[in-house]
């Protein structure tokens, strides 16, 4: 037993490392498989409350863009109002007005913690469960799609980037509608992401918009991005092509949450038929 | 001594909102990564004793890992690093030749001596955390262009901070 103590004692620093190694490990593996240890990350008041404030300086700095950037918004939404559209029958208006029922409900956000250089990126934003947000709804921009809600606070929520190993998203190439998944590739250019999957038979040509698909848990024909390179390796049955993404991640300010207000129904049934099999 | 703690305190405070404000938005090719905070385990002085070293490293990895959103990650690269630090200051440094606390700066203990200190740390903590970080083994070739870059350009800020505040023995 003393010797044992002796031993210990001589080599202290080896077996403090193994402890503290050990721990740090465990918080880490713990972390990967459940998304996140809920209060080592920035949903934390603390260290939310730092990056609010900081943020609140960075938003001067780049008060143009976001000023052209909302102008060009509005002005597309303005061409979308009725009164700058050619009605070609009252009777259809009204019958519109019935049909449609409000799918999907926009929340805006603002950025407040925003990565793109680590192989895993995260955005955390300014609205949680008090706003209607929760796991999994889809996130985009006026230009396009920036990813999903992973983890969702009172207030603050952590989107799991476009960026991100695990993130995949059914996408379509716009003319063609052949659809396929759209995954970051491997070289980690915050620009580019790779379109995988769609079938031999389609002739994409470079500059071809992207968009989201039926899949998704977007609404479709949301922009993507474009495709800019045919070149790189496919498999077997499979195009493989590389795509510009149509949003610069490293700027993003304000983005949208979108809730389909189907979503808990959709999933519901799907889970119903899956139990009378 | 207590000159001592409020120092490396006051160091702390500093370079944790160095890494978290500045370093965190600075990214070379989105290759080169500068983590300037593991300086303060660097500086701590000689005589610390192993369980403070060890509490203290895990303490900064923490902390870093808060920010950066990966629980665990930084704290882990952080206990390699004091482990590391223990084995080289036992090779390098004679033990009872150092009076009045000092700390391994480059100040006190020469230029040549503390660039490989620096450097020998600094490639082990940025390899631990580049593979973690990574957590598979097929994307080894990208991971070491990271690794190398990123090592460089820490070791660079560091020499910086070092001859910054430079001064003279008094010996």
């Amino acid at each position: 037993m003393r010797n044992l103590l002796i031993f210990i004692t001589k080599y202290n620093a080896f077996f403090l490392f193994l402890i503290f190694f050990v721990a740090s490990l465990v918080i880490y593996i713990k972390y990967n498989s459940f998304q996140k240890a809920s209060f080592i990350n920035s949903t934390n008041k603390v260290t939310s409350e730092f990056y609010a404030r900081a943020d609140e300086l960075k938003g001067y700095l780049s008060l143009r863009e976001v000023n052209d950037q909302l102008a060009r918004e509005n002005a597309e939404l303005r061409n979308q109002l009725r009164s700058s559209k050619y009605a070609d029958s009252v009777a259809k208006h009204m019958v519109n007005d019935t049909i449609y029922k409000q799918q999907y409900e926009y929340i805006e956000a603002k950025v407040i913690n925003n990565s793109v250089n680590k192989r895993n990126n995260y955005l955390t934003i300014n609205r949680g469960r008090k706003d209607g947000l929760d796991k999994g709804m889809g996130v985009i921009t006026g230009a396009g799609i920036v990813g999903k809600v992973v983890l969702v606070g009172e207030h603050v929520s952590i989107v799991q980037s476009m960026l991100h190993k695990d993130s995949r998203f059914s996408v379509m190439l716009a003319t063609h509608k052949e659809i396929g998944y759209l995954q970051w590739g491997e070289d980690f250019d915050p620009h580019k992401a790779l379109l995988e999957d769609v079938s031999n038979n389609a002739s994409p040509k470079v500059g071809e918009q992207v968009v989201t698909s039926q899949l998704s848990l977007f609404p479709a024909g949301i922009p993507v991005g474009k495709v800019s390179g045919l070149n790189a390796k496919g498999t077997g049955f499979f195009l493989k092509m590389e795509v510009q993404l149509a949003v610069d991640f490293s700027k993003l300010e304000y983005v949208y949450v979108i809730n389909n207000k189907f979503a808990t129904e959709q999933t519901g049934l799907e889970a119903q038929e899956k139990k009378d099999e | 001594m207590s000159r001592v703690i409020l120092i490396n305190l006051v160091r702390f405070v500093l370079l944790i909102f160095l890494q978290v404000f500045l370093l965190k938005n600075v990214a070379l090719y989105d290759l080169s990564i500068p983590y300037l905070y593991i300086l303060f385990i660097l500086l701590l002085p000689f005589e610390i004793p192993n369980v403070m070293l060890f509490i203290l490293s895990f303490v900064v990895g923490l902390t870093i890992d808060m920010f950066y959103d990966t629980p665990g990650l930084h704290a882990a690269a952080c206990t390699v690093l004091a482990l590391v630090r223990v084995l080289f200051i036992s090779i390098t440094v004679q033990k009872d030749g150092f009076d009045n606390e000092p700390e391994p700066t480059l100040s006190i203990m020469g230029f040549r001596w503390f660039f490989f200190y620096a450097s020998v740390l600094t490639l082990v903590h940025h390899f631990v955390l580049f593979n973690l970080e990574v957590f598979r083994i097929n994307e080894f070739e990208y991971t070491l262009i990271r690794w190398i870059s990123s090592s460089i350009f820490t070791v660079f800020l560091m020499v910086v901070s070092g001859l910054l505040f430079f001064r003279r023995k008094q010996r």
